[in-house]
């Protein structure tokens, strides 16, 4: 009959409008500031330096292989020296400008230290564009078990690595991946 | 019951009681007059404000969506953030338009608009304006909207304004025809032009929409009235894909939002006016009058709101093809059904009202489907 399909279009768009209050699934909007789709475990952010057990003992030993990797050149480290002016295995300077990284995750990769990893925090928004988007050692500080929690799957396998290696702090780890 | 099926109306009497022992009669009834103005001149816009929230709504569900839910629960202040933006945004007038008309359409837009609203009855004795020739007066008003959305499309000096302009012109035009049609059959049967006398010829459940020709009427005229406020299907003036915003291209800021306002104060008083005609108006159980009166006329503003959230555009030969091969002999047909009604005895008029409709309506259908010389004829590229 002339004039069913319209009757046919209105009824599939009127079993939506009634789906939305009644079927679980009938309406997909996350309200996002209230609540937050989780995040996927791959999905990679913004860098942090990771720690095992003390903050001040991060795993970076100011190597400076990420800084010069990064593709925009947003690392800046500058090794702590001792009393006699010798140069240690710590990093008295590491900041990420948030503003120039673009999250390639490079950094991640060159690690030969397992020191640097990619984090899922994206809600960075600052008001002041020149200062508080640059993030020093302190802010950049996780633990380990932040980061077993994020991304098990790369950790149980960065873990077993880590395991399998001589435990002599010294002798640099060879290159991760190939 | 009694007094919340009154309660505005003695609201509005305490009032007059109040001011009559110290001012001249003249001046109550200036007072009685200004209370009716006052009232529809205020709950006109909240009505507006308050359509465009649900429309957002109703086709938001329809898509999955949830609709405006930041400002205010639910969403409910979102109007009134609406309306601030709409007041502080600059009021930009193109330097080749005519300004006097450019300002003048936006407000001869609205008056209509809101004129029509005080012939309504909301209620048991709650027409504003009881006039006797209230429906012809109806239709009078609402087809002066017609110029006025012409007026600012000429005086945009726009090309997609004027195009916009031809458009709104023509189809507000050729819909009006049947509309009116449509509606003759109630006058046909109640024998009356007033609003408030064919509401009161339809008590309780006796409501027009339950005979044939009361159907029929009531979807004719429905369809004409969607067209004639110019929502969609039926939005070719102001089409946005086509010719960017049609007639009202030029416009920003309040006057915009005036364009708007006339627009959805439209889609409220026809459908007001369908459910007056059609649906027995105010008449009901159980409920308030006032209360029956917004039930049915927010029903049919949601089949509006359905029909936006569902159907595409149509093309302009479909729109006036549409009105003047369907539509209009349709609704002549309806007329016929409603002498019959109103002459045969009621056996008879049902047999004969539901035969009469059912066959113009196959034939005429069968008549509108485009003839094909070649049915077989293949279409090729050229190679």
């Amino acid at each position: 009959m002339w004039g069913s399909g319209v009757l046919q279009g209105m009824a599939v768009t009127i079993k939506n409008f009634f789906d939305t209050y009644t079927k679980k699934d009938g309406i997909f909007t996350v309200e996002y500031p209230e609540k937050c789709l989780p995040a996927k475990e791959r999905f990679r952010n913004f860098p942090i330096l990771v720690y095992d057990e003390k903050p001040e003992d991060l795993r970076c030993v100011a190597c400076d292989i990420c800084a010069k990797e990064c593709p925009p050149k947003c690392i800046t480290i500058v090794k702590a020296k001792d009393a006699q002016g010798k140069p240690l295995k710590q990093a008295a300077v590491f900041d990420i400008d948030f503003t120039v990284c673009m999250n390639c995750g490079i950094c991640e990769e060159t690690c030969p230290f397992d020191a640097i990893y990619m984090d899922h925090e994206f809600e960075l928004a600052e008001y002041d564009r020149m200062n508080e988007l640059i993030y020093k050692k302190e802010d950049l500080s996780k633990p380990w078990n932040y980061f077993e929690k994020i991304r098990p799957t790369d950790a149980k396998e960065i873990n077993a690595r880590r395991a399998s290696l001589p435990t002599k702090p010294t002798t640099p780890p060879s290159q991760q991946g190939s | 019951m009694e007094n919340v099926d009154q309660i505005f109306v003695n609201a509005k009497k305490a009032v007059i009681d109040l001011i009559d022992g110290f001012l001249p009669p003249q001046a109550v009834l200036v007072v009685s007059i200004l209370i009716s103005v006052g009232v529809i001149a205020t709950v006109a816009p909240v009505i507006m404000m308050y359509l465009t929230w649900l429309e957002r709504k109703v086709v938001g569900r329809i898509q999955n969506r949830i609709g405006p839910n930041r400002v205010g629960k639910f969403g409910l202040l979102q109007p009134i953030a609406d309306g601030v933006k709409m007041l502080t945004k600059e009021d930009i007038v193109p330097e080749g338009a005519d300004h006097l008309l450019h300002f003048l359409s936006p407000v001869l837009v609205v008056v209509p608009a809101l004129l029509v609203m005080a012939l309504l009855p909301w209620g048991r004795n709650m027409a504003a304006m009881d006039v006797e020739v209230g429906l012809l007066l109806f239709f009078a008003i609402t087809s002066t909207g017609t110029l006025s959305i012409f007026v600012g499309a000429w005086g945009s000096r726009n090309k997609f304004s004027l195009l916009g302009g031809l458009r709104a012109v023509a189809q507000l035009i050729s819909y009006e025809i049947p509309q009116v049609f449509s509606a003759i059959v109630v006058i046909m049967v109640t024998g009356t032009v007033s609003i408030v006398k064919i509401v009161e010829a339809q008590p309780g459940f006796n409501w027009f929409v339950f005979t044939p020709w009361g159907f029929t009427g009531l979807i004719l005229f429905y369809i004409a009235s969607v067209a004639e406020c110019n929502r969609t299907p039926f939005d070719l003036p102001e089409a946005e894909s086509e010719i960017v915003a049609g007639f009202h291209t030029e416009y920003s800021g309040m006057k915009f939002a005036l364009f708007y306002m006339a627009e959805f104060l439209q889609v409220f008083s026809l459908s007001a006016l369908a459910a007056t005609l059609f649906l027995g108006g105010w008449q009901g159980m159980f409920l308030p009058s006032w209360a029956w009166f917004f039930l049915k006329t927010y029903s049919l503003i949601f089949i509006m709101l359905w029909f936006r959230g569902t159907f595409p555009r149509l093309r302009v030969d479909q729109l006036m093809g549409f009105a003047w091969k369907f539509l209009l002999p349709m609704s002549m047909i309806n007329i016929i059904v409603a002498g019959i009604w109103t002459y045969a005895p009621p056996m008879i008029a049902w047999a004969a009202g539901i035969a009469i409709i059912v066959i113009s309506y196959t034939v005429l259908t069968k008549l509108n489907i485009r003839f094909h010389i070649d049915r077989n004829r293949k279409f090729i590229l050229v190679d």
